[in-house]
């Protein structure tokens, strides 16, 4: 049960080989084996949000997924959005407004409303605090991180209906 | 409203975004479990299931065996390794709470104390080995019901003490039962708070280092008040604090929490010095529900008289709080409860006042200050108070504030409790709340919305926050609190301008707010100004970040700072310019001619001939390019604040559920640095109003144990749960600063309890029914109605 297990993977484009403790959880193994720290660790049983992560295009949380269930899989983390400038409207008008104090919440939250933005999301604030409403933030009150991700929504076309 | 723009430069009152967030949104923050050191061990806590038990034996035999166990320790380890601590202090007198050790000897007085700590390679195997620990516990009874707990045939929780009361004070200023006894309209109502925690996203955790080879203890430690951590493990550790570096990372939030003492961090600490190696502990957020301190936790009766024209003429409050097994140190649990006293009633104009506060001891997870300290409980019951007397007096509530809050005009202004106010805004922040709710039309809606059976409840409530405060809260009593900070700036050869201050920023923007001060008081863009915060090692002396403290002091020792290099500078090139000081100025990084505002030299030109060339310069006073300014509140406990709540919720009586739809917010902080991150503070402390008021309760059992643990069960506001919040502001700056700016970090959980109370009562006052146990959930909503 604690023999390690052979996994590949590719994290952020680069391609990973590894050998996990069957029990290590994802987000563990992207922070503690591959060093990629931006992934947080709030809660560990799935509540807060702050360790999302993509996997295969769709977002887990990193505290619910085994490592070894990466196996064979494509994971981007914060640090790989941050990279590909995918997002990089988003994490402008996130400073801009100040929609992040501590920044604990804030990958996720990044991850999360990417999500949001590319499955269609509109910049109805309704809909916007529906959609993140996965991803805790203990300091703003949410109202700033809703007004960064309608701004974003609106300068990509998708005002609301 | 005062113009204070008009007096320091911009950036100073600018909105600008946070220089250097960008790592934020990167994923490149570092926090405490970021960091890796080399011969680093990880250690993990096994805490007691009970809230009171003894120890008769542990047997770590087992566990030791498990792979990848360094070493088990339990409390009789760590003996001549660390000293218990006792948090009293001389300014509450007579507290008084029992000696405690980092981990339980003999006895465990809360379900989740630390009992045992196993060190291992990895934190994984240092928990597998503490679930192996065995214990032979004898179950004690468990002190569980504050309200008992001062009863002779109570057992006392600890027999040295005499008896289960932590801290007792008592106010009586006037006459205030003579003047409710005389009054036409009287309420009396008892209120309850629950506990609640504070739930910072990242939780507690640190490195300690210690070196054997130097002797030399480095502790990286996810804190607001490193100094502070850096005496109190010098007193402990026995250690001298010269030896003793604290390293703050960034931090994921901290609300009060990371100011306080911990068993299991002081344990960690131990164990490096023991094993003369790194050891990093991290809190797991199951062990942080019954390890981190709790706050809250009141009963509190008050009665209230008021004439029938709308004069209140008495108050009477008597505070019953429960803080756990022990004072926490080392501020001791009697903060909050004296803040219950001396705040309640204390927005408005009445001689006639009188406050108990009782502090006793449980057998539940220890209670102490956390954002808010009191204050939320001083206004909710003092608002409550005076919408159920306005209410019962067929008065409207906003009337009946106006017609009794301190005028602005009667400053300074001495309040029953004692407080000085130096100059506040109770009266027109009210107005400028009921303008920007549009309180009358709102009014009209909410009537007009009842005939169809929709129940919209409106609450408002007026607010006064001690801000900043003065060694007169902590440090004249002992603790080793400094209430003073220093800040350091230098110019740099470059012509850049370096900062070093003591305070830290766990994201409420005081690294931005300080570095627009500098910016403005040396005339320097602000991509110029680099600061360091939150390194024992690197920054001057200071208290850190709690109690709104950031920009009012650590702003006022940086503009100090700033201005005294500004003149250092424009003496320096006078003489390199054969000019009068008098005649030049220095604006984003270039020394002008007043004149003709021709530009003469940069300061980038300066810093070189300064650092490389300054030989001969003929400069009186050989004024030096470093310079440092400090500063300290000393003739009131705080800067006191002030501002007004409006809260709109709708209740739906059928599931007994208050959806909250929107907030209002007027706050006067004195002179606002930067307005987007003052608005911010509100809007984060409203959410905490919000998650107190509606959802957040933990709840323990009669034996002690707490029931909702996980995050699961521990409700927090989510986005979907928050409304928009409007945020307006009053400006009367502190006269006794240059900088003219208070604190604003508590201000939205201290008013808006007392806001969103009142809406929830005027929802359902159309069904004649009232409520006062928080949080306002859907069964007590329900109970009320008398559905459940």
């Amino acid at each position: 049960m604690t023999t390690p297990i052979s996994i590949s993977l590719t994290v952020n484009g680069e391609r990973v080989e590894a050998q996990v403790s069957p029990r290590i959880n994802l987000v563990d193994f992207i922070r503690h084996q591959i060093g990629l720290t931006g992934s947080h660790v709030g809660c560990e049983h799935g509540v807060c949000g702050a360790c999302t992560i993509r996997v295969d295009g769709a977002i887990v949380r990193g505290c619910l997924m085994l490592a070894a269930q990466a196996d064979g899989t494509d994971v981007t983390t914060i640090e790989g959005l941050s990279d590909s400038g995918d997002a990089a409207d988003l994490q402008a008008a996130f400073v801009a407004r100040n929609a992040l104090q501590c920044g604990f919440c804030t990958p996720g939250m990044l991850l999360t409303a990417t999500e949001y933005l590319e499955s269609g999301g509109t910049a109805d604030r309704d809909s916007i605090r529906e959609f993140i409403s996965g991803n805790y933030c203990r300091c703003t009150g949410y109202q700033a991180i809703v007004d960064a991700i309608e701004q974003v929504a609106s300068q990509r076309g998708r005002p609301s209906k | 409203m005062t113009d204070v723009s008009e007096t320091l430069a911009a950036p100073i009152g600018v909105s600008v975004p946070r220089p250097g967030i960008e790592r934020f949104t990167a994923g490149r923050g570092r926090y405490i479990d970021d960091l890796l050191l080399p011969r680093m061990a990880h250690i993990a806590f096994l805490r007691s299931p009970y809230a009171h038990a003894r120890i008769k034996s542990i047997d770590s035999a087992a566990a030791a065996a498990l792979p990848g166990v360094i070493r088990i320790f339990t409390a009789g380890d760590l003996e001549g390794v660390v000293t218990p601590w006792e948090a009293v202090i001389s300014n509450l007198p007579g507290i008084k709470s029992a000696p405690q050790f980092p981990m339980a000897k003999e006895r465990a007085t809360w379900q989740g104390e630390v009992v045992a700590a196993v060190v291992a390679q990895s934190r994984a195997q240092a928990e597998d080995a503490a679930d192996a620990i065995a214990v032979d516990w004898e179950e004690l009874p468990p002190l569980t019901d504050m309200v008992t707990a001062l009863d002779p045939a109570t057992p006392v929780l600890h027999p040295d003490l005499g008896d289960n009361l932590c801290f007792r004070m008592d106010i009586d200023a006037g006459d205030a039962p003579g003047r409710i006894a005389g009054a036409d309209i009287v309420v009396e109502e008892s209120f309850r708070i629950h506990r609640q925690t504070v739930v910072p996203l990242e939780p507690r955790g640190l490195i300690a280092d210690f070196n054997p080879g130097d002797g030399i203890l480095t502790v990286h430690h996810s804190s607001q008040v490193p100094h502070i951590m850096q005496a109190v493990f010098a007193r402990h550790f026995g250690v001298e604090e010269h030896r003793i570096r604290v390293i703050v990372p960034d931090v994921g939030g901290s609300f009060g929490l990371k100011i306080h003492v911990f068993g299991d961090e002081m344990t960690t600490i131990a164990v490096s010095k023991i094993l003369g190696r790194p050891i990093k502990f991290i809190a797991d957020r199951l062990e942080s529900f019954t390890g981190d301190v709790h706050c809250r936790d009141h009963i509190v009766k008050a009665k209230i008289g008021m004439m029938s024209d709308g004069r209140i003429v008495g108050l009477e409050v008597d505070d019953l709080t429960g803080i756990g097994p022990y004072s926490v140190y080392p501020r001791s649990s009697g903060v909050e409860a004296m803040l219950v006293a001396i705040f309640s009633g204390s927005t408005y104009d009445l001689k006639d006042y009188k406050a108990t506060a009782r502090v006793v001891f449980q057998n539940k997870a220890p209670m102490c200050q956390l954002r808010g300290v009191g204050m939320p409980i001083a206004c909710s019951v003092t608002e409550g108070m005076v919408d159920l007397v306005a209410r019962k007096g067929g008065l409207d509530p906003v009337e009946v504030r106006r017609k009794n809050l301190i005028p602005d005009d009667a400053y300074p202004y001495e309040t029953a409790a004692g407080m000085p106010f130096e100059g506040l805004s109770f009266q027109s922040s009210l107005e400028e709340l009921v303008r920007i709710m549009d309180y009358d039309a709102l009014c009209k809606e909410r009537d007009a919305k009842r005939e169809q059976d929709i129940y919209l409840g409106i609450g408002v409530s007026i607010y006064c926050e001690g801000t900043s405060p003065s060694p007169l809260v902590y440090g004249v009593g002992g603790a080793p609190i400094t209430a003073q900070d220093a800040c350091t700036v230098k110019l740099e050869p470059s012509g850049a301008v370096s900062a070093a201050v003591g305070v830290t920023d766990q994201g409420q923007g005081a690294a931005a707010i300080l570095t627009q001060i500098i910016a403005s008081a040396v005339g320097v863009p602000m991509d110029s100004v680099s600061m360091t915060l939150g390194d024992t090692g690197r920054t001057p002396y200071g208290g850190g970040t709690w109690a709104s403290r950031a920009t009012g002091i650590a702003g006022e020792a940086a503009l100090r700072a700033g201005r005294t290099l500004r003149e250092n500078l424009l003496k320096i090139a006078g003489a390199l310019l054969q000019l009068s000081p008098d005649d030049l100025d220095i604006r984003e990084g270039e020394i002008l001619q007043r004149s003709d505002g021709s530009v003469r030299m940069t300061l980038a030109e300066l810093g070189r001939i300064v650092h490389f060339q300054g030989t001969g310069l003929p400069i009186e006073g050989d004024p030096g390019v470093v310079a440092t300014g400090h500063f300290s509140l000393r003739d009131a406990m705080f800067m006191y604040t002030n501002g007004a709540i409006g809260s709109l919720v709708q209740l739906d009586p059928d599931t007994g559920f208050i959806k909250p739809l929107k907030l209002w917010a007027v706050d006067d902080c004195g002179r606002p640095i930067n307005p987007m991150l003052v608005d911010e503070q509100l809007r984060g402390g409203l959410a905490n109003a919000v998650g107190c008021s509606l959802f957040e309760e933990l709840s323990y059992d009669d034996d002690g144990q707490l029931q909702n643990g996980t995050l699961v069960d521990y409700l927090l506001p989510m986005a979907g749960e928050m409304p928009d919040m409007e945020i307006a502001h009053m400006a009367t700056p502190t006269k006794k600063s240059f900088l003219g700016a208070k604190g604003v970090g508590e201000a939205g959980i201290i008013g808006g309890p007392g806001a969103i109370l009142n809406a929830v009562n005027d929802a359902l006052s159309p069904f004649g029914v009232h409520v006062t146990e928080q949080p306002y959930t859907p069964e007590r909503i329900l109970a009320a109605l008398g559905r459940v």
